[in-house]
């Protein structure tokens, strides 16, 4: 299983070809509160940088986007009810939703765990 | 020996102050929901027992209670006039929100508003019997037309934001007209007001950003970049004095390019009162912009309207504009109101909000020419001299001189741990109301100060010294203080992260489970 | 200068601060050529009385509606506004507002909307309403944008009834036109087509249909609401009198999705059409596309509940480009006067008043249609009706105002070149029965 991080602060947990998808605690700090997440439908098919998602705080709004290309095979309902998950535990419970990877190369170029660390430092 | 002797003196007081039993504290009253004291039985206005005759209604009757509460009429006073002691008015204290224009609402605006022959006359009566209330429409429209220097105004748009989709819809019905559907992108400087991204696709456009620059004006080199290969731009939205407060000193220059390229250029006319009588929007080369009443024209802002947002159209546009509007014929008026072939439609029911006309004459009127330029000069004076006696304790976002506005960001609170929200905040203490904050957007932490000409000197001094003593105490580390602000305001800060997260928007009886909604 | 408080000294003083020498120079980015010299062509500044003159002048040219027999509805309503309204609506703290951001002293018009949002679900059968848009029209618009964003833009077309008010239709069409909805009107007299249900596809986004509609007619929304949600289409549910919710079927209780309606006939007066004011409620599901403000209730830090704005992440100033709608106001103190009205009548007031309107309204309709020449063409109707002339409607309206008689709308002022024999013809409870004796020989003097 690796941990794969895009620019726009999404990561991306790959096991086989199924990739987790959620956003990083330090996005969900530059949020605030989470108030509501819209969720995409389960069989969409967004390619790499499509928005899949929106995220908004009470004074802010973010799109979520693909961060590699697949379909949506499940998305977190649980985040409906208590969308806070998203600050409390963003890189575990407060994931968004799970896709089939259509291409496993694409994630060539997102960073590492490491590379991630240093790109926020850098913000 | 009279007995009527009694303490005239205060004894000191408890430093704890126990808590009331009503829950009220003096003049700050509590008051329950109008759901949760009235009930669908009582009410307030005498009205005579129907006779009973046979329905028409098309066996359509609605059956049972509609579950609205009743109230008798001093009830119905005394619950309003609680509520309305919990607000804060331009009328009680200085109201400095930038951009919004919270300026004296003269109270003969008022009173002409509510003249029968302007007021109780309905949309539809045949000309003949609305002769006078053609003629202020019309009279209106003449001072707005040569205020702005523009051959034509749009009357009918509700509000600034309506007024957007006027000039907008203008434009694109002036592209299609002349085969140019393919401009579809709109420039949109960073700093600009949400309504003009929202507008511009709302009318089938694009929007294509451009930075400004670190003086707080639009990046003169990306615009001529974006313009190169502009066959498919339809133009440009700008905000003039922008939304840092500062004048676009290269408006005419942007004006010839837009037009060159073959776009239009729409003027946001928020901030027009930093215009008024001392410079012509006509003369910047403007092709359209909306006026706000209420900022600019005194009509009351309500607690959120009705506003009002005629809008100004050039020589290429005009032919475009919405029906309806008043024609002066001999000596009569008379509406058009059916779209010839360019008009590009209807905006809304009827001809606009007369009720804004009444109150925004009346108040030109009462300035004039000379009074117009003077309110503009002294609401740029006021928000100049704030900031210049506001400049070392707290930091304007850009050197120099402001317009109508003064903005500042948060560079003074750097390191302190308050932020802008409770700098604000404490201001409502202090009895003020807050100004505009996070915004405009391309300054960290915006704070725009916005007097207008409303405030005296000893006012604005009174302000300048609050102000200045918040950024001390800022400054000295208060930041307990500043995180509970406000403490002596009818609540304290309110928990918007509960409300948007489990959102209740209206009531219900306390026996019902709140995701179980009523069906009356 | 009555408005201004800064004297010749403040200004120098000030300009001191500043650090400038003249007022000009506080203009210094203006480009000389564009900068004013002298003062633009209007006339000087006027007296209190002055200014009162004039503008009472120019009312008096008008005939008002509380001063003759008046019979006009076809959107906008007369009815009796007690004097607690305007009294309530002109206090300092309301008026002088602007909208409640700061929530902590703004609770006054932070409670007064959330109850209005509750009159206005209560009164329509919703779930959940926003605190008013402009007025009726733009609210349409509004809904019918709403609904395409409800099916994620993938229906692109929308039904509108016929006997939805022609201005109604003309701005819906004017402000959804750049969206590339497709707009299907049919013109049938008295708008009773029962077809409507045939024109509704599987691309259909929503059918808008308008009850009691334009000629008055009261519409069963029933049959139409399966049909539509049978397709996965929306029904908005329109209304230009508020007062017909107190003797009609709530909409919601029909089925409607989205229920828009002017609100002008509680509270607020005719205006010469504005402001008015926009009612819009919905389905709970639906609330998070909803334009315009919404208020919602929460408590403060010590716990005591009080109202803030919420879902504004919907609006303009934070979505920008992907916002709901451009709008930023609401129709803030016709909303106070509505609110205040609707708790001055409360149940039992706002039935009885209805009752009133309709009993006025089946008085004047048997009136008339005794009349040689005018015939009353509806099956079913609450306070407006439509009459067909044996001559021209406008002619006649012409003729009763040279009589004082404001006496109705004729359809073809807002269907121009069609329906030229048909009068609209309204009575509230304002309407006395001597207002009804004058109308019907006048008006049978002038069809004879």
């Amino acid at each position: 299983m690796s941990l794969y991080f895009t620019q726009d602060h999404e990561w991306i947990r790959v096991d086989g070809d199924i990739g987790t998808v959620g956003i990083s605690p330090y996005a969900a700090r530059q949020l605030g509160d989470v108030v509501y997440v819209e969720l995409p439908g389960i069989g969409a098919n967004p390619g790499r940088g499509d928005e899949i998602a929106v995220v908004e705080s009470v004074k802010a709004a973010s799109e979520i986007y693909a961060p590699v290309g697949g379909e949506i095979t499940e998305v977190n309902k649980a985040l409906e009810d208590d969308p806070g998950t998203v600050n409390d535990s963003a890189d575990e419970d407060g994931w968004f939703l799970r896709m089939k990877l259509s291409d496993m190369s694409e994630l060539e170029s997102l960073m590492d765990e490491a590379e991630y660390r240093e790109y926020c430092e850098g913000l | 020996m009279n007995s009527g002797g009694r303490p005239t003196r205060p004894v000191a007081a408890g430093s704890n102050p126990p808590q009331t039993v009503s829950g009220s504290k003096a003049l700050n009253q509590v008051q329950k929901l109008i759901f949760e004291i009235g009930t669908p039985r009582r009410t307030g206005v005498d009205l005579p027992e129907p006779k009973g005759t046979e329905s028409r209604l098309g066996s359509m009757e609605r059956k049972g209670d509609i579950g609205l509460p009743g109230l008798s009429e001093p009830e119905t006073l005394r619950h309003y006039i609680r509520l309305s002691q919990k607000n804060y008015a331009i009328d009680l204290g200085v109201y400095p929100l930038g951009s919004c224009t919270m300026k004296h609402n003269p109270r003969l605006n008022e009173k002409m508003a509510r003249l029968q022959g302007l007021a109780d006359v309905h949309p539809l009566q045949p000309e003949s019997t609305v002769q006078g209330a053609l003629e202020l429409i019309h009279e209106l429209a003449h001072w707005i037309t040569t205020l702005t220097g523009m051959p034509t105004v749009a009357m009918s748009p509700k509000a600034g934001a309506h007024g957007e989709l006027c000039g907008m819809m203008a434009i694109r019905a002036r592209l299609d007209a002349d085969g140019e559907s393919k401009r579809r992108r709109v420039l949109v400087p960073e700093s600009a007001h949400g309504t003009n991204p929202a507008t511009a696709v709302r009318c089938g456009f694009s929007v294509d950003e451009i930075p400004g620059t670190d003086q707080g004006c639009i990046h003169m080199e990306t615009l001529r970049e974006k313009l190169v290969h502009g066959d498919d731009i339809a133009g440009i939205m700008l905000t003039n004095p922008n939304t840092c407060g500062l004048f676009e000193r290269d408006v005419i220059e942007i004006a010839d390019l837009i037009h060159k390229t073959g776009g239009y250029f729409y003027c946001d006319g928020a901030n027009f009162n930093a215009l008024v009588g001392r410079v012509r929007p006509g003369d910047l080369g403007i092709d359209a912009m909306h006026l706000n009443l209420h900022k600019t024209f005194s009509t009351p802002h309500g607690g959120g309207g009705p506003g009002s947002g005629p809008t100004v159209l050039s020589e290429a546009l005009k032919d475009y504009a919405p029906v309806p509007f008043v024609v002066k014929d001999g000596e009569s008026y008379r509406l058009i109101e059916d779209a010839d072939n360019r008009s590009f439609g209807r905006m809304c029911a009827f001809h606009g909000q007369m009720g804004m006309f009444i109150r925004a004459l009346t108040y030109m009127m009462s300035h004039g020419a000379d009074g117009l330029k003077q309110a503009t000069e002294d609401a740029v004076l006021n928000a100049n001299y704030i900031q210049a006696s506001l400049s070392d304790v707290m930091t304007p976002a850009f050197g120099g001189l402001c317009m109508h506005e003064a903005l500042f960001d948060d560079r003074f609170l750097r390191d302190t741990g308050i932020e802008t929200l409770d700098f604000a905040k404490a201001m409502i203490d202090e009895g003020y109301h807050p100004m505009t904050m996070y915004f405009p957007m391309v300054v960290h932490g915006a704070m725009l100060i916005e007097p207008t000409e409303s405030e005296s000197r000893e006012e604005l001094d009174r302000f300048i010294t609050s102000m200045r003593s918040l950024a001390e105490r800022a400054g000295s580390g208060d930041v307990e203080n500043f995180k509970a602000a406000p403490i002596h305001a009818p609540l304290r800060r309110l928990d918007e992260t509960r409300a948007a997260r489990n959102p209740i928007l209206r009531w219900k009886p306390p026996d019902e489970p709140p995701k179980a909604a009523k069906q009356a | 200068m009555r408005y201004l408080p800064l004297n010749e000294n403040d200004r120098r003083a000030m300009l001191d601060v500043v650090g400038v020498g003249s007022i000009d120079d506080l203009f210094d980015d203006v480009p000389e050529s564009v900068r004013l010299k002298g003062l633009v062509d209007l006339p000087r500044h006027q007296s209190e009385q002055a200014v009162e003159r004039y503008v009472s002048a120019l009312s008096d040219k008008s005939i008002s509606a509380s001063s003759v027999p008046f019979f006009c509805g076809a959107g906008a309503y007369k009815h009796h506004i007690p004097a607690t309204v305007d009294h309530l609506i002109q206090r300092s703290e309301f008026l002088t507002a602007y909208t409640p951001y700061q929530p902590e002293i703004s609770q006054g018009t932070l409670q007064a909307l959330f109850e209005f949002q509750t009159q206005v679900a209560l009164l329509t059968g919703m779930e959940v309403a926003n605190a008013s848009m402009y007025d009726g029209s733009t609210a349409c618009a509004e809904a019918v944008i709403m609904a395409t964003r409800a099916a994620r833009d993938k229906r692109r077309r929308a039904v509108l009834a016929p006997g939805l008010h022609p201005y109604y239709a003309a701005a819906t069409q004017t402000l959804v036109q750049t969206l590339d909805i497709d707009i299907n009107e049919r013109d049938t007299r008295m708008g009773r087509d029962a077809h409507v249900i045939d024109h509704i596809d599987d691309d259909t986004a929503c059918v808008v249909v308008q009850s009691p509609n334009f000629f008055g007619e009261i519409i069963d929304l029933r049959p139409i609401c399966e049909v539509a949600h049978a397709r996965g289409a929306l029904l908005i549910a329109v209304f230009t009198e508020p007062v017909a919710l107190g003797a009609l079927m709530s909409p919601g209780e029909q089925g409607a999705d989205i229920v828009v309606g002017e609100g002008q006939g509680l509270g607020v007066g005719l205006n010469f059409g504005g402001p008015h004011i926009g009612l819009f409620a919905c389905r709970q599901r639906l609330v998070r596309q909803m334009p315009g403000r919404i208020c919602g209730e929460t408590v403060d830090a010590n716990g005591e509940r009080g109202f803030v704005l919420t879902l504004s992440t919907r609006e303009q100033h934070i979505r920008r480009e992907k916002a709901t709608s451009n709008i930023c106001t609401n129709s803030g103190l016709c909303c106070m006067a509505f609110t205040i009205h609707m708790t001055l009548l409360g149940d039992t007031g706002l039935k009885r008043l209805a009752a009133l309107n309709h009993e006025t309204a089946c008085a004047l309709a048997d009136e008339i249609d005794a009349i040689n020449g005018a015939k009353v063409l509806n099956d079913s109707f609450f306070n407006e009706f439509t009459v067909r002339l044996n001559t021209s409607a406008a002619g006649v309206v012409e003729v009763l105002a040279s009589k004082n008689i404001l006496g109705g709308v004729p359809v073809s002022r807002l269907t121009p070149g069609r329906n030229e024999d048909l009068l609209l013809v309204c009575a509230t409870e304002i309407v006395s029965r001597d207002d009804m004796r004058v109308f019907g020989a006048a008006l049978e003097e002038t069809l004879s």
